[in-house]
């Protein structure tokens, strides 16, 4: 248990690595050096940068010296808690970024929530009452729920909501409370607004997770020990619930390792439609406009966060398979 | 698998029986056989060979040139199709004609006219496959006065029809996803199978590298790397770039298949039963491992395009993947990105329909093909 | 050996037992009119190749045949003691009166102890759930019961093995705990289904052993279903042999291998490897494999592997079953009228 604990971690954290790695890749990419394009940014905004400042800033960001240098130069920056500047706000990226990353991540995790809490019982139903009605017809919205990718989904509701109800339904805070500081109002507003992003991002991933459960479940079902179950003379409902869906459980729970990465994937491209204040409309804009330590930084906090998010799951998985926890001996 | 478990001679020496033929069908005929039930699978499989004949065709069936642009005929709504003039066949469309005044430049619509749809008629000159020069197009208006023109789904901001970029955006949309699936299933197998076959720490490595990849938010990170592709690329190379990209993002699925698969026939009987007979590695590989999981790689081939297709539309659509003057179902999307564009011209959703179509019907076809494949599985 | 009570009335009664599987490739007849009886204190072994439709049987008793899978005729009598019996064929495969049935006055022993137990629970949870199915025990009697049971069938330190999992546990042992799991509620009929298959040679003597003794304790009525004729001659009393879901010879064990009578059994007795055989003798085969069910044969369903096949008899028709001496049954055309 240990050990598979330790390889998990040595593996988040090679993760991560690579992850930094190609975040400053993205820094660098384009054209050009860092520090002849801020002081171009600064110039043209009216402050002057005298030559020494400027070679301060070459020698501060390592610029021409190998790629691994300034990487290194950066990491450490990084580790420390100074992302660089963010050229088209001109104010520290981590300032820039704010409080958007922890909302990415909070509708991220409620869709995931979500995503359990309707995947679980339908999947569990759809594999019991296979061929049923109700079988094809939630196979129907399942597969429906995966044609449609989120950024679709998320046009049409918009759509939808505006020619219907003339409101317009993006954002995730009332006008009032988007530049207020927190408040209690503020996290009642924010859970009032949060179910529609959710719903989105947790089509797709809901009908993923069904087709999975109901596979496995279907697969446990023909197992031995679901008849030996059944030779006891437990009522059915138990023998299923207690015995095949615990199995389809598990495989189940693993499937958070990878649906994590995918919201938060997901969660960038629909909260540009709906102009949710996450950081996925900064991470475009920033894009666009070569904004590159300001995307890079976007990259790395995201992947890094979803790479503890996956290494947790594991844990928790770790602990509910006996398998895995008895592997010591 | 099923063809071993029914490979027992037939007993009798009677007329061939269906049973019989189950019998001794090959691994592929037993495939298809079960493939061809369901039906859902097939009417997939005609719909996917239609998208790609469109793609092939999709010049022969575009109505105008999609690239042509005309401020008058800004956000046109789409033209209905009248079948019957009071009681006569006679195909047309309601054109309202709208041209400049050529002393005040003001946009005046003169009245409605009506103009005759007909089949093969003339239209903007392109090259058939890229070889045959044309200007045969399936559909269009027969005598049509200048400033008259056929829009099925109207048009777009700056006045360009949609139809006629929906169908070209098509061929590129589609084989987008085609090469990037070659792509990657050439990663794919190759990473999966050395993975297999040699095992020990380069299965490890390789299997960790997969894990990295898939623990990472690929989206942001592919979002990043295109985002880098130079400005003064060209459209050819954007393209090829971007199914790079797209690529990296899905071979570790099919990899995981392929070693999967490769594992557990490598303890089948029959694999056994070719090395004690003394065959080589590479014959075994490709004489008898790789035809009994071949299906399962079309399988799976069929179901990591729909994630290609929706890769391709993603990035466009954030203005991150192919650019204008490329046409692709995503560019079309970023048209109707904003709300206020919506409101107006509802009709620029039409890019989503083919969009869901398509993955539906490659869904449907990878689950009919992978039930086909591996029965038990 | 044991030595055979006399027989009474038995507890159990099957007759014309016919459970179909409706696959789309059509119907397979896994079990096709099969009938016999067991008594208690003795022991019935139900021998065939694999695929002959003996675990069918044993699950129709119980049941619990998986889907698409129905037990189309036949009635399965259960007697319980001052009672009326009750044909278990008629009751809903889910109802309150068949899982009484189930685990309590009939328990199942199955082929894979591996398989057979779940991973995610401790053993002493999935023996303390049968317990307290069938009774009204508190969770601490049951827990008692449990170690009791577990001591009963010969696992060393009940109290600690109760709470490990299945996968920490030996194959043998794994059996013995599925045999302590079978006996949770004192049932009087016991349906072991290859109980040793999946076991090394020596555990296989050992859960014999056990079973047999069990057996003699409890007076219960065990159904041993094997392949292994080996296995018969040690255990049974009675023995019926199945091939393609008939039976095709019934009758005591001894007649069985002294003077058998149908083709098959005999061929099946020819495959026994023996001490006495010389040295570097092949041992004998039986030609061809099962059929599979899709591709049943006309007639006897033996008739393409059978050494005494006589053509226009054996593939024209079934040959129906012969009483013979000392309630023996036999089906094949070498004894009875021939169509």
């Amino acid at each position: 248990m240990l050990a598979f604990t330790v390889r998990r971690l040595l593996l988040a954290i090679l993760t991560i690595w690579v992850i930094s790695v190609l975040a400053f890749a993205i820094i660098q990419l384009p054209p050009g050096d860092f520090v002849t394009a801020y002081i171009a940014q600064l110039s043209a905004s009216g402050a002057s940068v005298s030559e020494a400042e400027a070679v301060s800033l070459r020698e501060l960001y390592g610029l021409g010296q190998p790629f691994y240098v300034q990487y290194a130069k950066w990491i450490v920056r990084v580790i420390a808690g100074d992302f660089g500047v963010s050229m088209e706000w001109n104010r520290p990226v981590g300032e820039v970024i704010g409080d958007r990353l922890w909302l990415t991540m909070l509708i991220s995790f409620a869709a995931l929530i979500l995503i359990w809490g309707l995947a679980l019982p339908i999947g569990i139903y759809s594999a019991v009452r296979q061929y049923s009605i109700g079988d094809y017809l939630f196979t129907l919205i399942g597969f429906i729920g995966l044609a449609v990718p989120n950024f679709l989904l998320a046009l049409v509701v918009m759509y939808l909501s505006f020619r219907f109800f003339g409101a317009n339904v993006g954002g995730l805070f009332s006008s009032e409370y988007e530049l207020a500081g927190w408040s209690w109002d503020k996290v009642v507003d924010l859970i009032k607004h949060l179910p529609l992003p959710a719903i989105i991002l947790a089509l797709g991933g809901t009908a993923q997770l069904i087709r999975i459960m109901r596979a496995n479940l279907l697969d446990e079902l023909r197992r031995p020990y679901v008849v030996t179950a059944r030779a006891k003379g437990i009522p059915e409902y138990r023998v299923i619930l207690k015995y095949p869906v615990r199995a389809a459980l598990n495989p189940f729970a693993s499937t958070v390792a990878y649906l994590f990465p995918y919201l938060v994937s997901g969660s960038v491209i629909i909260s540009i439609v709906l102009s949710l204040p996450t950081v996925g409309p900064l991470l475009v804009r920033s894009l666009i406009s070569q904004d590159m330590f300001l995307a890079g930084t976007i990259v790395l906090l995201l992947g890094a966060l979803t790479v503890v998010g996956t290494f947790i799951s594991d844990l928790v998985l770790m602990w509910v398979d006996p398998r895995i926890r008895h592997q010591l001996d | 698998m099923l063809a071993r478990l029914f490979n027992a001679k037939p007993a009798v020496e009677d007329a061939a029986t269906a049973e019989e033929r189950v019998a001794v069908a090959s691994q592929l005929k037993l495939t298809w056989w079960r493939f061809r039930r369901h039906r859902l699978a097939m009417a997939s499989g005609v719909i996917v060979i239609l998208f790609y004949l469109a793609a092939g065709f999709a010049d022969f069936l575009a109505t105008m040139d999609p690239h042509d642009t005309e401020s008058a005929r800004s956000y046109a709504p789409p033209q209905a199709i009248h079948l019957f003039d009071d009681v006569s066949l006679r195909p047309h469309v309601t054109v309202l004609r709208a041209r400049r005044d050529p002393r005040t430049f003001r946009m005046v619509h003169d009245q409605a006219t009506k103009v005759d749809l007909g089949f093969f008629v003339e239209g903007y000159p392109y090259a058939l496959f890229g070889l045959i020069p044309t200007t045969t197009h399936l559909l269009g208006l027969k005598g049509a006065q200048p400033g008259e023109t056929l829009h099925i789904l109207g048009t777009d901001r700056l006045g360009r029809d949609l139809w006629s970029r929906l169908v070209v955006a098509t061929r590129v949309s589609l084989t987008i996803g085609l090469v990037s699936v070659v792509i990657s299933l050439f990663l794919g197998v190759l990473l999966g199978g050395v993975s297999a076959v040699y095992g020990g720490i380069v299965d490890t490595a390789i299997q960790r590298v997969i894990e990295i990849v898939r623990s990472m938010p690929t989206i942001p990170l592919w979002m990043g790397l295109a985002a880098a592709l130079p400005n003064d690329w060209s459209v050819t190379r954007i393209y090829f770039a971007i199914t790079v990209i797209i690529a990296l993002l899905a071979w570790t699925d099919l990899a995981r298949v392929v070693r999967g698969k490769f594992l557990s026939l490598r303890e089948e009987d029959f694999v056994t039963a070719a090395e004690l007979s003394g065959a080589g590695q590479l014959r075994i590989i490709f004489r008898h491992m790789l035809p009994s999981f071949l299906s399962h790689i079309i399988a799976a081939t069929s179901l990591a395009l729909p994630a290609m297709i929706i890769s391709e539309t993603s990035l466009s659509f954030l203005g991150l993947g192919l650019r204008p003057p490329a046409i692709s179902w995503g560019i079309l999307l970023q048209d109707a990105q904003n709300i206020e564009a919506l409101a107006l011209a509802p009709w620029m959703l039409a890019a989503a329909a083919p969009v869901i179509v398509i993955i539906l019907a490659f869904n449907f076809l990878g689950d009919g093909l992978r039930d086909a494949a591996d029965p038990y599985g | 050996m044991v030595e055979p009570r006399a027989p009474g009335s038995p507890i159990l009664s099957v007759r014309d037992l016919k459970t179909y599987f409706q696959l789309d490739e059509g119907i397979v007849r896994a079990v096709d009119g099969v009938s016999f009886d067991v008594q208690a204190g003795r022991t019935l072994g139900i021998v065939g190749e694999s695929g002959c439709g003996k675990s069918i049987t044993a699950r129709s008793i119980l049941g619990i045949v998986d889907k698409p899978g129905r037990i189309v005729g036949g009635e399965i009598w259960l007697r319980r003691g001052a009672d009326q019996p009750v044909d278990l064929a008629t009751l809903p495969a889910n109802s309150a009166a068949m899982r009484a049935v189930r685990g309590k006055e009939i328990a199942l022993i199955f082929q894979e102890p591996m398989a057979s137990f779940s991973h995610y629970y401790t053993v002493g949870n999935q023996i303390i759930e049968a317990i307290r199915e069938h009774s009204d025990a508190t969770p601490r009697q049951a827990r008692d019961r449990a170690i009791a049971l577990l001591d009963t069938v010969g696992v060393p330190q009940p109290e600690r093995r109760i709470d490990e999992y299945p996968f920490q546990l030996s194959g043998g042992l794994r059996q013995r705990v599925m045999i302590a799991m079978a006996l949770a509620c004192d049932p009087r009929v016991l349906i072991a289904d290859e109980p040793t298959t999946a076991l090394d040679v020596t555990t296989q003597a050992q859960i014999l052993d056990l079973l047999r003794g069990l057996q003699q304790q409890r007076g219960l009525a065990l159904i041993l279903i094997t392949h292994d004729m080996g296995v018969i001659a040690e255990m049974a009393d009675d023995v019926v042999v199945m091939y393609l879901g008939r039976a095709v010879e019934k009758g005591k064990v001894d007649a069985i291998f002294h003077a058998p009578r149908h083709p098959y059994t005999r061929a099946l007795l020819r495959s026994i490897p023996s001490i006495m055989a010389a040295p570097r003798t092949k041992l004998a085969t039986l030609g061809g494999s099962i059929p599979h069910p899709f591709n049943r044969p006309a007639g006897c369903p033996f008739h393409p592997r059978c050494d005494a096949f006589m053509t226009g008899v054996c593939d024209r028709a079934v040959p129906a079953a012969l009483a013979g001496p000392d309630g023996s049954e036999v089906s094949c055309f070498l004894y009875g009228e021939r169509p």
